[in-house]
């Protein structure tokens, strides 16, 4: 069965030092969330305080209705996968598996089955009988995984569990750990500071940074709608231009450098200085544009990447894609850029609040 | 249920009263004690209330400060000449392809691990004024060897006792300087020497300093060898304090309190200033790439061997020489050697000093448990639990250093000589029992168990114990099913040293011994001091027979990777 997770106003302090900022979430049943951030963001803070091992200074964790506050890390039925693993090293793999079911008095004649069938699930049937120290890191992180997962627990949590892994085996290790996880159906809370990762695995997640939450969305709205500057440049790439604005009646008119003039749709009226952020591939070359010349170009095989030097000294960057061209510009070219206006952002620059739709 | 202001889990309770375990065992055993002593050194028969009779006396008397200047005297110049052989000693073993290098490394260890005593008794047996060399040399050549009894000859045993303490600590260090430094400082030009002498020793002073104060601790707090070589009135501040508690009856023992407080200031004098000294010069280095060992061969290889072996094998005569005499006939009053190969002195352990040697075993082995248990559980507060209490906890691991054997001794007498009258008019009191030996074992060796332990927690990665406790292990069951089970190898090495050193104990055992409770490192101290030589020989023996054993359980347990200081 698995559960919902309610964290309300949650706070967390070290002396003076507010790591986790009276955050606020519901997570639902079944769903893979993740907290995305900076290190220091207070990620790892808010999980630990869901498993057990961080007090909660303030507000309320709740599995559905149950407050988990004073539940001491034992009795809260979470699996959970350490950044390292955590594996037992005095025991071999099917032991290791074992553990959890031992602790929880699984009747004796069922515990080689689940074990065979969670290590079958993680693909490592054959290794039951290594020693932590035999197997490689990819393994361990298996042994790990299935070791948290054999309890069915009612929450999973993971941090960062691919971090220590190279490149290749992360991208294979969070296909199999997304595909387990849609299988088994467990409310899980993953834990990166990858943007990438977090975006290729998650149902929604949670940007956050210095102890509060910054955006909640599903990686398609958080990546083509970020809710503000922070967000919009943590996850991918963005360009932050300075404007002014007049917005009237959900349309506002931007005066960008160079005189060059854009109209973006807003959901608020709105006066006064404003920041546009643009992602590299939501800009073009055009004749009407901002003016600015060609600084290095960068090809990468599908996309060309330049750097561009606009009339005020900002450089942006901005991708066109190679099957959309048929050469590559030189560097010192003069050039006019323009925008998506459907696509790209606008915030306020004081409040840094959205004003596009 | 107990809960923390913030509403901590109450899980962490076990730890609170394994805090409260450890500081009342600490209490009662060294802070009470230690206390009683202080107390008892401010009161004397000779005046009314609280006085500082004892240490007007102490000073004003050439009698006892004369012993203050013999025992800075015997503990100085031992570490000055200690850091002399020590230093190149692990200059030339880390860096050059000593022949036979693991061989000298583990008989410097075991010289170090047997009591500081049968180094003296050795030395007599050699260069006693009846001594087998002095008699050979006078024979021969009617050459008069110098005397060994007095400061000279304390010195001389105590370096090549305790050299091993600065070799230990040194060799480690070096072993542990990355080679690129030192490529580093050739690259720019300096010489080998220089080199040395600018770059590999100044990195290394800590360790040194680390080295020589082991030594001036060992050496302040060597009750037997001053015992044995004093010859006439030469007499340190541990001799002292024996003999004031001897002399003085009714167990007051003020003067002999007011003794130990100046021995115990002196050694907090002496931390501190190393302390320190040293705080300003840590060097934090993992070595990725160890250091270059020179490869030689022929004659200079042989060449940079001999020194090396020349000292270890120095360092270990005493031992050999004790096994040797064990096997020589002595004449009936078991006073002189005489020619002839015996297994008399064994037969005698077997007739009269069997309770002796059962009782070194059940002592130490009793000791043992308790210092693995503590020791684990004390490591782990450390730690992991350190809170406010663990610096606390630090300074007590630190006390057995600070105050010598003797001492502690004293303080257990003064503060046990008397708990109570029971109903029918029996006297309580812990003095002259078995259980106040283990204890004071216990006390004192405990260190080096933690010492592992912590270091070895140190390392392993917390995680591991919480993935036990998420999987649904009370952290209690966690501590004893993965923490403990985990720490044991690490711990098992510095247990077996305390466990050695428990079996070698002299300092505070004769101090609280009663013919009941004798052990044989104090049956082999007093046989030798009443020249019974040949039982001696036997006894200590088996000492060392049993602390060369151990070690090298360790040793191969460990793959080497153990540390001995």
């Amino acid at each position: 069965m698995s559960h919902a997770v309610i964290i309300d106003r949650a706070v967390k302090t070290y002396g003076d030092f507010t790591a986790v900022n009276g955050i606020s979430l519901k997570i639902n049943p079944g769903e893979f969330f993740t907290l995305l951030g900076p290190s220091g963001c207070g990620k790892t803070t808010l999980l630990r305080m869901i498993a057990g091992f961080n007090t909660v200074d303030g507000g309320e964790i709740r599995f559905d209705d149950k407050v988990i506050n004073n539940v001491p890390a034992h009795k809260r039925d979470i699996g959970m996968v350490f950044q390292n693993y955590a594996i037992f090293p005095h025991l071999n793999v099917a032991d290791n598996v074992a553990y959890g079911l031992k602790a929880r008095h699984v009747p004796k004649d069922q515990i080689p089955p689940r074990v065979e069938e969670a290590l079958k699930m993680v693909q490592i049937d054959q290794l039951k009988t290594r020693k932590p120290n035999e197997l490689s890191g990819g393994q361990q992180q298996r042994v790990a995984l299935a070791r948290a997962f054999v309890i069915e627990p009612s929450v999973l949590l993971m941090d960062e569990p691919l971090s220590n892994l190279d490149a290749k085996l992360r991208v294979q290790m969070r296909t199999t750990i997304k595909k387990l996880q849609r299988r088994l159906g467990i409310t899980t809370v993953y834990v990166t500071h990858d943007q990438e990762e977090a975006l290729a695995i998650s149902d929604r997640i949670a940007v956050m940074n210095q102890g509060n939450i910054m955006q909640i969305g599903t990686p398609e709205e958080i990546y083509r709608k970020p809710a503000n500057p922070f967000v919009a440049n943590f996850i991918g790439v963005s360009n932050f231009i300075d404007c002014t604005i007049k917005a009237v009646k959900n349309s506002a008119s931007v005066s960008l450098p160079g005189n060059y003039s854009v109209t973006i749709p807003v959901t608020k009226d709105y006066e006064g200085e404003a920041i546009l952020s643009a992602r590299p591939e939501q800009l073009f070359f055009d004749e009407a544009g901002i003016p600015g010349k060609i600084n290095m170009s960068v090809f990468l095989g599908d996309f060309i990447q330049y750097e561009v030097e606009l009339v005020t000294g900002q450089v942006i960057e901005l991708n066109e894609y190679t099957k959309d061209v048929d050469n590559i510009r030189k560097d010192g070219e003069e050039v006019h850029i323009s925008m998506n206006t459907n696509q790209v952002s606008l915030y306020e620059k004081e409040s840094e609040e959205v004003l596009s739709c | 249920m107990l809960k923390s202001k913030k509403g901590q889990p109450f899980y962490k309770d076990f730890w609170f009263w394994v805090k409260i375990l450890i500081f009342v065992v600490f209490l009662l055993f060294l802070v009470y004690p230690f206390y009683t002593l202080v107390v008892n050194s401010f009161y004397s028969s000779k005046a009314d209330g609280f006085t500082f009779y004892n240490f007007t006396r102490f000073f004003t008397k050439k009698y006892y400060y004369q012993a203050l200047g013999n025992s800075l005297k015997i503990s100085l110049i031992p570490t000055l000449l200690s850091v002399l052989i020590g230093v190149p000693m692990a200059y030339l073993q880390t860096r050059y392809n000593i022949a036979g290098k693991t061989f000298w490394h583990v008989l410097i260890i075991l010289s170090l691990m047997c009591p500081p005593f049968l180094g003296a008794y050795s030395w007599i047996i050699l260069f006693g004024n009846a001594g087998i060399v002095t008699q050979f040399l006078s024979n021969l050549f009617g050459f008069q060897m110098p005397s060994i009894y007095g400061e000279g000859g304390i010195c001389a045993v105590f370096t090549l006792k305790l050299f091993p303490y600065v070799y230990l600590y040194v060799s480690g260090a070096m072993g542990a300087i990355d080679r690129s430094i030192e490529e580093c400082a050739e690259n720019l030009g300096s010489g080998k020497f220089r080199r040395l002498l600018t770059v590999t020793v100044p990195v290394v002073v800590p360790s040194i300093a680390a080295g020589a104060l082991m030594v001036f601790m060992t050496a302040l707090a060597d009750y037997g060898t001053p015992g044995i070589l004093a010859g006439g009135d030469f007499r340190t501040l541990p001799t002292l304090i024996y003999n004031e508690y001897l002399s003085e009856t009714g167990g007051n023992a003020n003067l002999a309190s007011a003794i130990s407080m100046i021995i115990v200031i002196i050694a907090l004098l002496i931390l501190f200033l190393q302390k320190l000294w040293v705080s300003r010069k840590n060097y934090t280095m993992s070595a990725l790439r160890p250091p270059q060992i020179t490869e030689y061969s022929g004659g200079k290889r042989f060449l940079v061997t001999l020194p090396v072996a020349i000292v270890s094998l120095v360092a270990f005569i005493p031992q050999m020489v004790v096994v040797l005499c064990s096997f020589i006939k002595t004449n009936y009053s078991n006073f002189v050697f005489e020619e002839g190969f015996t297994l008399e002195h064994y037969a005698e352990l077997g007739r009269s000093l069997t309770s002796q040697i059962q009782n070194t075993f059940v002592y130490s082995t009793i000791a043992i448990v308790f210092i693995l248990v503590l020791g684990i559980l004390m490591s782990y507060v450390i730690v992991r639990k350190r809170g406010k209490t663990g610096g606390g906890l630090d300074m007590l691991m630190m006390a057995p250093y600070v105050i010598p054997g003797s001492v502690l001794g004293l303080c257990y007498i003064v503060a046990f000589n008397y708990l109570g009258t029971t109903a029918d008019g029996t006297v309580i009191k812990l003095t002259g029992t078995a259980a106040i030996i283990i204890i004071a074992m216990i006390i004192r060796k405990m260190p080096y168990t933690v010492r592992s332990g912590s270091a070895f927690l140190m390392q392993m990665d917390p995680s591991v114990e919480e993935a036990s406790v998420n999987l649904g292990v009370s952290p209690m069951k966690t501590f004893v099913k993965v923490t403990a089970r985990l720490m044991l190898p690490g711990v098992l090495s510095g247990a077996i040293i305390s466990w050695v050193t428990c079996i070698n104990e002299l300092s505070t055992s004769i101090m609280l011994y009663t013919g009941k409770t004798m052990t044989i490192t104090i049956a082999a101290y007093t046989n030798i001091v009443r020249n019974s030589v040949g039982t001696g020989a036997a006894l200590a023996s088996i000492l060392t027979l049993t602390s060369g054993v151990l070690l090298i359980i360790v040793f191969r347990a460990s793959k080497g990777k153990v540390s001995f200081v």
